[in-house]
């Protein structure tokens, strides 16, 4: 995919900061950060590991969603978290079903509330992970997106089944160690690219398709916004660390979801009806060693396959950020 | 007694666990230094940075002590410092 | 009144339309088919005012009527077989949300081998899920059943969701005069729906939340002791719905029993080839009892009907393989058991796949049993 690097003002920043520029890190643009919700849909006493990515993406979602959501969730680390019964992190309606159905379930939502006459009044997310989004979950929510339910898919990627002990999933990267793609002997961890869902969306039709990070949360919290507005299906991918599945200090955990991007990683953009663009270009871009190096997951990767990892995103920087 | 389907109505309800005592070092805002840029504030995810008009506080009720404020403050005005109990 | 000779998903369908219901969500499977294609004519009419979802699973299918039901909406699905098997997980996710879904199953045979003709193995096997079960005879009691499951399910003392069990091709697509009862007259005898759980922004709840070892054990408790208040529930639906159509329901349908010393036990429209059977052989000492509730399984009518008979002999259209006999024989034993004078048992295997069944293999059971038979026999095995 082509797509044009149209850097919008929000993300634009005069001056870089202590580490690369993002609209939240550069204190000059504060005015952003202001704009944020206070509202917290999401409350504290969720059983979230310390430093835990997944829930600040939950938190930024509410946030730009506002209180008219009904939101339905997939089996996975954010569902356990927030609703040990009888107590629950939600402040908004919310539904859990079972792993590989939230698109399917916020389908029914949608259909009821429109039934019900209220759907102009009420906002509809379906939240999974990445195993409940690209692999279990993926019927589901081809369905809904193909079926044209004004709702959107958020999925929070932390890059394996973490809620179960760290197994692979399909969105696991290339050469990541997981508790069931091991290291060994005969084996350098995962051994296929992670699968690349945002476009398999976008293939869909569908109208709002939009990557983030949580280490971005005005550009994240801008794209809630723009799918909620959206009328029809959208889908926001959001890059989500997880410092007890990666192997990183909890304090580290929003720097390296920066350095994904920084180095190329991960790419912020979104698809408005089949136009591409870009919405952050980092600075200078960092060798993607400093992202690999500092997780356990990548760590026993030698410098052969760190030359492949570099190759391959080098490939997609020119296509992307090069004219 | 359980809830009818098992539904809960208090909502917001995990407020009563109070993980503040999951930390192991706690942050310490030291204002002087503040820029009230709101970093610390958007990447909680324990929703523990407190901010008022300009002013910030830890909610220590529920903190766990992760770091990430005191990390992300451009400024380094949060200070990680060990847990008395 | 209109009475018109429809085949038994179009009964089904009928009843939705009557029930004015407000999501629908589907996926075709034979011999399901035609009840989600009668309701999307309807839709395509307007002559319901439905959201239909054509999801593209059966999973999907009970997803989403989980998640509208559970936002407020009187929600409707069909399947069978390979269908009801796909959405086993959601089974149990439905009744213990205590969500009031009315589901259609036509009763076919499970793969492999491949097949998909007629028995009640399906359903059978989602005995365990929570859900209200009701077997019927004729398209007659398809039409009719659907419209008391609603009144059943939503009853606030009840919220258990229902599953009207009608022979897949023996009802679904056989033509028999239905009697097509009046809007306003349905109307009268169900409610609009009033949801007793709702996502509704205004009053936010959570739903689906994790329960460990200290509340789950009370979750199922409550809800056979919700089970059980149907048993009164369904008779009372049955009884009202008789007051103004004339066609009257209960758990369990007795023919020919007041003298009866051979007592015949079946679910489904097998009933129908029995009764014939019967009224071919004139003989009183002979008489049927249909299980028509079969979840929540009326154990002390069953009891109280049994306890003076002389043989009991069950014919049913499902097999416990292991067990080497049919849920119904195993719930008919357990209901008499350590009564004093306990009937001899027979049960009957019959029907897989869709063998027929006819009057002579019925003869059959009943001479076998007369001969003294007893335990576990396979009717028309070659």
């Amino acid at each position: 995919m082509k797509v044009a690097v149209d850097v919008p003002s929000y993300v634009k920043c005069r001056q870089s900061c202590r580490a690369s520029m993002s609209a939240v890190r550069c204190w000059r643009f504060k005015r952003n950060v202001k704009d944020v919700s206070e509202e917290e849909l999401f409350a504290p006493g969720h059983r979230g590991c310390a430093g835990c990515g997944c829930t600040v993406a939950m938190r930024l979602a509410l946030k730009a969603s506002g209180k008219n959501t009904i939101a339905t969730h997939a089996t996975g680390c954010m569902e356990v978290v927030s609703s040990p019964y009888p107590e629950t992190a939600w402040r908004i309606p919310w539904i859990h079903v079972a792993f590989e159905n939230s698109a399917a379930v916020a389908s029914g939502v949608e259909a009821a509330l429109k039934a019900l006459g209220k759907k102009d009044k009420v906002n509809v997310i379906a939240f999974g992970g990445d195993g409940g989004t690209v692999d279990i979950g993926f019927q589901a929510l081809s369905g809904a997106m193909e079926r044209g339910h004004d709702l959107t898919y958020i999925c929070y990627d932390n890059e394996a089944y973490m809620n179960t002990g760290v197994q692979r999933s399909g969105s696991t990267p290339f050469g990541a160690a997981t508790t069931t793609s091991p290291v060994g002997a005969v084996s350098l961890g995962n051994d296929r690219p992670k699968k690349d869902l945002p476009a398999i969306v976008a293939a869909h039709g569908v109208g709002y398709v939009a990557t983030a990070s949580v280490a971005f949360p005005l550009d994240y919290y801008e794209k809630v916004k723009r799918a909620i507005a959206h009328k029809g299906p959208s889908y926001i991918h959001v890059h989500s660390s997880c410092p007890p599945g990666w192997g990183i200090p909890s304090e580290k955990s929003i720097e390296i979801l920066r350095l994904a991007v920084d180095t190329g990683m991960w790419v912020l953009y979104e698809i408005v009806d089949g136009k591409g663009r870009i919405t952050y270009k980092p600075a200078t871009k960092h060798p993607v060693e400093e992202y690999l190096k500092v997780q356990k997951r990548f760590r026993h990767l030698d410098d052969e396959t760190i030359a492949k990892i570099q190759e391959s995103i080098d490939k997609r920087w020119s296509e992307l950020f090069e004219d | 007694m359980v809830t009818l389907g098992g539904h809960i109505k208090e909502t917001g309800s995990t407020t009563k666990t109070k993980t503040g005592g999951w930390r192991t070092f706690k942050p310490v805002i030291h204002m002087d230094k503040c820029v009230d840029c709101g970093c610390c504030w958007i990447f909680c995810p324990d929703m523990s940075i407190l901010r008022k008009d300009g002013e910030y506080s830890v909610d220590l009720e529920y903190c766990k002590g992760c770091g990430i404020c005191s990390r992300e403050c451009p400024t380094g005005a949060i200070e990680m410092v060990l847990e008395e109990k | 009144m209109a009475t018109d000779v429809i085949h038994g998903s179009k009964a089904v369908a009928e009843a939705v339309k009557l029930c004015d219901v407000d999501v629908i969500a589907a996926y075709p499977i034979t011999p399901q088919t035609r009840i989600s294609e009668s309701l999307a004519k309807f839709a395509a009419t307007g002559a319901i005012r439905a959201e239909y979802i054509k999801v593209e699973s059966e999973h999907s299918a009970m997803s989403a009527c989980i998640g509208a039901s559970a936002t407020g909406a009187r929600t409707f699905t069909a399947t069978s077989s390979q269908g009801l098997a796909y959405m086993f997980e959601l089974l149990f996710v439905a009744s213990g949300m205590r969500l009031p879904i009315v589901m259609a199953n036509a009763n076919r045979a499970l793969s492999a081998p491949l097949n998909i003709w007629n028995d009640q193995q399906d359903s059978v096997s989602a005995r365990d899920c929570g859900w209200i079960q009701i077997y019927v005879e004729t398209n007659q009691e398809a039409l009719d059943s659907v419209i008391q499951a609603y009144r059943i399910s939503e009853n606030h003392e009840i919220l258990i969701p229902s599953m009207v069990c009608l022979d897949g091709y023996v009802l679904t697509h056989t033509m028999e005069p239905v009697d097509i009862p009046e809007q306003d007259l349905i109307e009268k005898y169900l409610p609009p729906f009033k949801p007793a759980l709702s996502l509704d922004p205004d009053s936010p709840i959570t739903l689906g939340a994790f329960a460990n070892p200290s509340t789950y054990m009370e979750f199922r408790y409550e809800q056979q002791k919700a089970i059980e208040r149907s048993f009164k529930a369904i008779e009372a639906a049955g009884k009202e719905y008789g007051k103004l159509t004339g066609r009257e329901y209960g758990l369990l349908e007795e023919y020919n029993l007041d003298d009866a010393e051979i007592v015949l036990i079946t679910m489904g429209s097998l009933a129908g080839t029995v009764k014939e059977t019967l009224a071919s052989l004139n003989d009183r000492r002979i008489g049927l009892l249909r299980v028509r509730a079969f979840r929540p399984f009326p154990k002390d009518d069953v009891r109280r009907l049994l306890k003076d008979v002389d043989k009991v002999a069950v014919i049913e259209k499902d097999i416990s393989v292991g067990l080497g006999e049919g849920a119904l024989f195993s719930e008919i034993k357990s209901s008499l058991y350590g009564l004093d004078s306990q009937p001899s048992m027979a049960g009957f295997i019959a029907g897989l796949g869709g063998r027929d069944v006819t009057p002579e293999d019925i003869a059959g059971v009943v001479k076998k049993v007369e001969k003294g038979f007893e335990g576990t026999g396979w009717v028309g095995l070659k």
